[in-house]
């Protein structure tokens, strides 16, 4: 048995080298995708696009369904509440800001999590247990390149776009109740939701989501270089780069939203 | 084009841009490998190991299971960290060097692992071609005849378009050594490359290890359990024993060793130790 301070010591000390590792990956990849590139060591192009098509176009169906509903719940709770009020009208402002600033570029996230993010983490470790990615390196191919690049670039375009996907669809969500419930149409909701919108909104969700894309990306892939065994060593890490991944997204748009929120004022 | 024995053809004609003729250092030792020890998940795998593998000739590494043969390998290509000594290849310390210059050297080295290492996501074709499309700027129609050379060496000429899962274990494990080949590398590192193999393919692959000695002069190791294939290939035999070696030297030199476990080796004796009910319970005890 440890005592508790020993414990509490071994298990910060797994965090920070877990941390380390994930930093040298960031950088690793970082150099890979951007730097290199400029030295004469492409990117492998149709990777890229196939990533591209996995992580983002196919994933626009679920995503623009799950943000419509969300979309329509926000209307109905807020309904709820502004009614009260006699403040009907403001339902169109609550759906837009809630879902542009916050709800779209979070749930996009969880989405790609659990199709991409686990993916990558069971696909790289998988390939670490069969000595895949032991024999990319021994034919002098160096597996962040190969394998992480393509997913990273991909990410970074794909989440944004998939963002702006779910906007739409919350604020269409949002119409849908609007114009069978409270008579307006589709054209005036669309309308009211310019008028509630500043630029701003939208680009701070775009933002959270591009620093998504970035945490998922390298959770998944780092999760998946970490397998050791088997079989079950690939789903363990499956799990646990989902489970972190959920954390460290929450937590960072906790910390983008407060900055957003104390340096605008509004 | 030749024809071998079997009726199978054997292609030798490689493009010459590729030919690993021309000599990169003074040295004539392509591999040397200096008091290299190996810590792996707090056991010590390899101990003290020296050993020196000359340009052109073929190294055989015999060894019980779990001896370490498949880690030295691995150190060989840079895939384990040493705990201690060093590895060198073509004089350069591969543990010292950057990451780009390691890469060159590896461009020239070929291994084929235990268990064929192929990349799933793609087909047999294109793993042969792998290390050409990324590492050379030849055109893409000439990438395809060199891996249809390549595939035909190892007697899978059909089989470019399939998916590595739908090969057999067999299969598999020539298309890992054709892929191997695909640089036409200085160096060839084979991890066992008969084990599961049918008799008639084994001798085949043999065939195949001497024709790139006697043609290309590579430099050629060889882990193996076949003592036939060993003894048939082999310039010098490196007998290795619980990670550290314990007999090296010529076919002849080894086949007359007086060494009890190389001999037990050889003449294919099984562990008596276990057998010895009371030493074996006061393993038991001892270890309580
Ligand atoms: N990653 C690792 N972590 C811990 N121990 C390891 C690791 N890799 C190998 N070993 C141990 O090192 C020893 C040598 O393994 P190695 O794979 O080199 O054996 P081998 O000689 O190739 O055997 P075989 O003929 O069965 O392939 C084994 O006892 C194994 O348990
Ligand atoms: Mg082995």
């Amino acid at each position: 048995m440890l005592s508790l301070p020993a414990l509490v010591g071994r298990q910060s000390l797994a965090f920070a080298r877990y941390l380390g590792g994930l930093a040298e990956m960031f950088s690793k990849a970082t150099y890979w995708t951007f730097v290199a590139p400029f030295r004469g060591k492409g990117v492998r192009g149709s990777a890229t696009m196939r990533q591209m098509v996995v992580v983002g176009f196919q994933a626009v169906p679920i995503v623009s369904l799950i943000c419509a509903f969300v979309g329509i719940i926000i209307a109905l709770q807020g309904a709820y509440e502004l009614r009260k009020f006699g403040a009907l009208n403001y339902v169109v402002d609550m759906v837009a800001i809630t879902v542009t600033r916050e709800l779209a570029p979070l749930l996009t996230a969880i989405i790609v999590i659990g199709r991409s993010g686990s993916a990558f983490a069971a696909e790289i470790g998988t390939m670490k247990v069969g000595e895949e990615v032991d024999a990319l390196e021994t034919m002098g191919l160096n597996p962040i390149r190969f394998l992480v690049v393509p997913k990273y670039l991909a990410m970074l375009v794909m989440m944004p776009c998939l963002t702006i996907v779910a906007d739409t669809a919350g604020v269409l969500g949002g119409a849908f109740f609007a114009i069978t419930n409270l008579d307006s149409s589709l054209s005036g909701y669309l309308l009211a939701t310019v008028d509630s919108l500043l630029l701003r909104d939208i680009v701070s969700g775009l933002i959270k989501s591009v620093v998504f894309a970035v945490i998922i990306t390298k959770i998944g892939c780092y999760e998946g270089f970490s397998v050791r065994g088997g079989a079950e060593g690939v789903g363990r890490s499956t799990t646990s780069a989902v489970v972190k991944s959920i954390f460290s997204v929450i937590a960072a748009d906790m910390i983008f939203t407060a900055i957003f929120y104390f340096t605008n004022g509004s | 084009m030749e024809v071998d024995p079997r009726g199978r053809q054997i292609n030798l004609q490689v493009a010459p841009v590729l030919l690993p003729m021309a000599a990169t250092t003074e040295n004539h030792n392509s591999i040397l490998i200096r008091n290299l020890s190996s810590t792996l998940g707090g056991r010590e795998v390899l101990r003290e190991i020296n050993l020196e593998v000359r340009r052109g000739e073929t190294l055989v590494i015999l060894g019980g299971s779990g001896s370490g043969k498949s880690t030295l390998l691995r150190h060989i290509v840079g895939l384990e960290e040493p705990t201690a000594g060093e590895v060198l290849i073509f004089g350069k310390n591969i543990n010292r060097i950057s990451e780009d210059e390691f890469n060159e050297i590896r461009k020239k080295i070929g291994m084929a692992f235990q268990g064929s290492a192929l990349l799933n996501s793609m087909s047999v074709g294109e793993n042969v071609a792998l290390p050409l499309r990324e590492h050379t700027n030849l055109e893409d129609s000439t990438i395809q005849i060199m891996t249809r050379i390549k595939l035909e060496q190892v007697g899978l000429s059909g089989f470019e378009s399939f998916a590595p899962s739908q090969l057999s274990g067999g299969m598999k494990k020539r298309a890992g050594i054709a892929r191997a080949l695909a640089m036409d590398p200085e160096i060839l590192l084979f991890d066992e490359p008969s084990a599961g193999l049918d008799p008639i393919i084994a001798a085949g692959i043999d065939e195949l290890i001497l024709k790139l000695k006697h043609a290309f002069h590579m430099t050629v190791v060889v882990v193996t359990h076949e003592l036939t294939s060993a003894f048939l290939i082999a310039d010098r035999i490196v007998v290795l024993d619980k990670g550290s070696i314990l007999a090296e030297g010529t076919p002849d030199e080894i086949r007359h060793c007086t060494n009890p476990r190389v001999r037990q080796f050889l003449e294919r004796q099984p562990d008596h130790e276990e057998q010895d009910a009371e030493k074996y319970l006061n393993s038991l005890t001892e270890e309580a």
